[in-house]
C-alpha cells in the first residue's frame, strides 16, 4: 500500500484537482512548478534557516514525565506550540511564502477560521513585504477579534466572507473566487492539507519538518527513530499529515487520528468528520466531507475552532479508509478535561485542538514501554476565552 | 443509440444549427419561489430565448459570484433538492422544446449517483450538462462513456487564461458547443468588454474550432450580447436575470429578454 500522493494528485481513491477552469492555470503552474521549486538548493536553505531562526525550530521533543506516570506510558510531547506565531501552522506559510516569491507573485490570499493560519500568513508576507489579504467568516471575526487585530497589525487586509454560513468554508470559497479573478499575480496560501492537488502534498511537505525532527530527536532520547504510536488531532489535518509523514510506510508505528466530536458523534453538533463523512468533493478535492443526502456540505461543530471543519485532507481519508490509521473522536468535555490535565501536570496551556489528542488516553490503552508521541499542534493563549467560560474560572 | 438518443442530441445541436445568434439563460431552480422552476422555463421558451440552463443550486459554488449564490442559498432554504428538480421537470417535454442543460456543481451529482443522474435527465429530456468543477481529464477518463450512453452532451469552459493547446483538447473531448468564460473571473454581470475580451473572442475565433462557442459571465444588456455574439454563436446570461426574476418576479420575463436581442 502506498500512501503518498500518486502522480496524478491521488491518495488511493482520494484527491485529485475538481476545479472550474479558470483556476486550471494557476493550479496548474503550481502542479509543475511546485516539486523542482521545493528541490532547489537555494529554496532549501532559505526555508531551512527561516525555520530555524525566525520559527525557533527544531521544536523540542519533550518527554512528559508527570503525563506518563499518570497514564502508564512513555509520552513524548512534539511542541509545535513553542514556534513563533504558536503553532505549526506557520511551517507551511514559510515554506508557501517561499514559493510564491520564486513563482514571482506580488499578492498573497489567504482563507482562516479561527484566524491562526491568517495571523501565520500575515506574519510571513510583512517578513516578505508582501501585500497579504486574508477571507474570514463574518462571523468569525465576531468571535475571534484578538486574531483580527493581529492580522491588521502585521499590515495584512481582512475581508469579511458574507455569503452562506459566514464561517471557514465560506472563507475559503471567497479565497479561491479571489483567485479566479486574479489569475497571474496572486498566490493562494491554503492553511490546511486541503484543497486541489497539489496543495494536499505540498502542506504535507512543508509540515513534514515535525516527523523528520521526530527522528532524530527521539534517536537522541530512547535509541530508536521510531515511536510505537504518532497522535495527532485533525481538522483539515496539516499538523497531522506533518506528524504522520515520515512514519507512514513503516508499519510498526500506529497512526493515531484524533477528530472533534463536539457535542458527540451523533448529537448533530460535531465534526468527526471519517464517522459522519461521505465521499465527495468540497474546495478541489476529493476527499469524506460531512453534507446532506442532496449532497450540500453541511456546518460542523467543534469548540475548537481549528477543527471545525467539513472536510479532511484526502491523505487522511485514504488512511482511514485503508485502515493505516486509527481514528478515535472526542467530545468538546474530553478535549477540555485533557487540555486543563496538561496544565496542571506539565506547565503547558494546550490549544484547544491539541487538547483533543492530550484526550486520547480516554479511548486508547497503551502499554507501559510503548513510546507515545502527541503533537502539541498549538498553544491555548488564543483559548484563554474559551477556557474561561468553559470552566468558569 | 435509440432514436430517443439521437433526438435528445440533436436539440442542442439543432439550435446551434439554426442560422442567428443563440440567446441562452441560466436561472437558479426553485428561485425566487420553490415551485417557480416549471413556470420560469416556460415563460422563457415563450419570450424567444434558445436554450436554457437549470441551475441545481450548491452550498458552496466556488465558480459563481454573489448574485448566483445568494439565489442558490435562497432556493436551499426553500427546499430545493436534485430530487425535487427531477419532480418539477418530470411533465416539462409535454410543454417546452427548446434545449434544456442542467448546470450544476459535481457533488450533489455524485451523491446522487453520477448514472441514476444521467438516467434521470434522459428520461425527463434535458440535452446537456455543465459542471464547472468537473474537470475535462477527469470527464474524459471516467464519466464521458456515461453521459454519452443517455444522450447528454457535456459542455466545458475556456477562459482568456487557457492556452490554445488546452482548447483543442477540450474542442476534441466536446460535441455540442464550448461555453467561453469572457474574462478572468466569477460569474457577475457587467456592462461592457474591453479590448482584453476583444482579443481573447478574436484568438478563440482565429482557432476555428469544430464546436461552436457561446460566451457567457458578464453578459447582461443588449451592448454586451452584441459584442459577444459578433464572433461567437451565442451568449449566456445568469446574474443579470436572475436580478430581474428578484426584482419583477417572473411574470415580467418576456421584457427582459426583449431587450437583450
Amino acid at each position: 500500500m502506498k500512501y503518498q500522493v500518486d502522480e496524478k494528485g491521488y491518495y488511493g481513491d482520494f484527491g485529485g484537482a475538481y476545479i472550474p477552469e479558470m483556476l486550471y492555470p494557476n493550479v496548474e503552474e503550481l502542479r509543475t512548478k511546485y516539486l523542482e521549486v521545493m528541490n532547489e538548493p537555494s529554496f532549501k536553505e532559505e526555508f531551512k534557516q527561516l525555520l530555524k531562526d525566525y520559527v525557533g525550530r527544531p521544536s523540542p521533543l519533550y518527554f512528559a514525565k508527570r503525563l506518563s506516570e499518570k497514564h502508564n506510558t512513555k509520552v513524548y510531547l512534539k511542541r509545535e506550540d513553542l514556534n513563533h506565531t504558536g503553532a505549526h501552522k506557520v511551517n507551511n506559510t514559510i515554506g508557501q511564502i517561499l514559493v510564491a516569491k520564486k513563482l514571482g507573485k506580488n499578492r498573497i490570499i489567504a482563507e482562516t477560521g479561527a484566524g491562526q493560519h491568517g495571523v501565520a500568513t500575515a506574519t510571513v508576507c510583512a517578513l516578505m513585504g508582501i501585500e497579504c489579504i486574508v477571507y474570514m467568516g463574518e462571523i468569525d471575526i465576531q468571535r475571534q477579534a484578538p486574531n483580527v487585530a493581529r492580522m491588521k497589525m502585521l499590515g495584512a487586509t481582512v475581508v469579511p466572507a458574507t455569503s452562506g454560513s459566514k464561517t471557514l468554508k465560506d472563507a475559503t470559497n471567497e479565497a479561491i473566487r479571489d483567485w479566479i479573478n486574479n489569475p497571474v499575480d496572486t498566490h493562494y496560501i491554503i492553511g490546511s492539507a486541503i484543497g486541489p492537488h497539489p496543495y494536499p502534498d505540498m502542506v504535507t511537505r512543508f509540515q513534514s519538518i515535525i516527523s523528520e525532527e521526530i527522528k532524530w530527536q527521539l534517536k537522541e532520547k530512547e535509541g530508536r527513530e521510531n515511536p510505537d504510536y504518532v497522535v495527532a488531532c485533525i481538522g483539515g489535518g496539516s499538523n497531522a499529515a506533518g506528524t504522520y509523514y515520515h512514519f507512514l510506510d513503516n508499519p510498526d508505528v500506529g497512526i493515531i487520528a484524533v477528530e472533534a466530536a463536539g457535542k458527540g458523534i451523533h448529537s448533530g453538533e460535531s465534526a468527526a468528520t471519517s464517522q459522519l463523512g461521505k465521499e465527495g468533493i468540497i474546495h478541489g478535492c476529493k476527499t469524506l466531507l460531512m453534507q446532506t443526502d442532496d449532497g450540500q456540505i453541511t456546518e460542523p461543530y467543534s469548540i475548537s475552532a481549528g477543527l471545525d471543519y467539513p472536510g479532511v485532507g484526502p491523505i487522511h481519508s485514504h488512511l482511514y479508509r485503508t485502515g493505516r490509521g486509527e481514528f478515535f473522536s472526542v467530545t468538546d468535555d474530553d478535549a477540555m478535561t485533557a487540555g486543563l490535565e496538561l496544565c496542571q501536570l506539565e506547565g503547558i496551556i494546550p490549544a484547544i485542538e491539541s487538547s483533543h489528542a492530550l484526550a486520547i488516553f480516554n479511548d486508547k490503552k497503551f502499554k507501559p514501554d510503548d513510546v507515545v508521541v502527541i503533537s502539541l499542534s498549538g498553544r491555548g493563549d488564543k483559548d484563554l476565552e474559551t477556557y474561561i467560560n468553559h470552566f468558569k474560572l | 443509440m435509440t432514436e430517443k438518443l439521437l433526438q435528445m442530441k440533436n436539440r442542442i445541436n439543432e439550435a446551434l444549427q439554426q442560422d442567428k445568434k443563440l440567446l441562452s439563460i441560466y436561472f437558479t431552480a426553485g428561485y425566487p419561489a420553490l415551485h417557480d422552476t416549471v413556470k420560469v422555463i416556460q415563460n422563457l421558451e415563450k419570450s424567444g430565448v434558445d436554450m436554457i440552463e437549470i441551475g441545481l443550486p450548491f452550498s458552496d459554488p466556488l465558480a459563481d459570484g454573489p448574485t448566483i449564490q445568494d439565489s442558490s442559498t435562497v432556493a436551499l432554504k426553500n427546499g430545493m433538492t436534485t430530487k425535487l428538480l427531477f419532480e418539477q421537470l418530470k411533465d416539462i417535454r409535454s410543454s417546452v422544446e427548446i434545449p434544456l442543460i442542467i448546470m450544476g456543481y459535481f457533488n450533489p451529482m455524485m451523491q446522487y449517483g453520477i448514472e441514476a443522474f444521467c438516467a434521470k435527465c434522459q428520461e425527463i429530456g434535458i440535452d446537456g450538462l455543465i459542471i464547472p468543477d468537473l474537470p475535462v481529464a477527469e470527464y474524459h477518463e471516467h464519466y464521458q462513456e456515461t453521459f454519452e450512453k443517455y444522450g447528454l452532451i457535456n459542455v466545458f469552459l475556456i477562459t482568456p487564461q487557457t492556452s490554445d493547446e488546452r482548447i483543442r483538447f477540450i474542442d476534441s473531448v466536446s460535441n455540442g458547443f464550448i461555453y467561453m468564460v469572457s474574462s478572468a473571473s466569477t460569474t457577475g454581470a457587467k456592462n461592457t468588454f474591453g479590448d482584453v475580451q476583444q482579443q481573447y473572442f478574436d484568438r478563440i475565433e482565429a482557432l476555428d474550432l469544430k464546436n461552436p462557442q457561446i460566451v457567457g459571465f458578464g453578459i447582461s444588456n443588449h451592448e454586451t450580447f452584441t459584442q459577444a455574439t459578433q464572433t461567437a454563436k451565442g451568449a449566456i446570461i445568469g446574474s443579470a436575470f436572475i436580478k430581474h426574476l428578484t426584482q419583477n418576479g417572473v411574470d415580467t420575463i418576456d421584457e427582459f429578454v426583449k431587450g437583450i436581442r
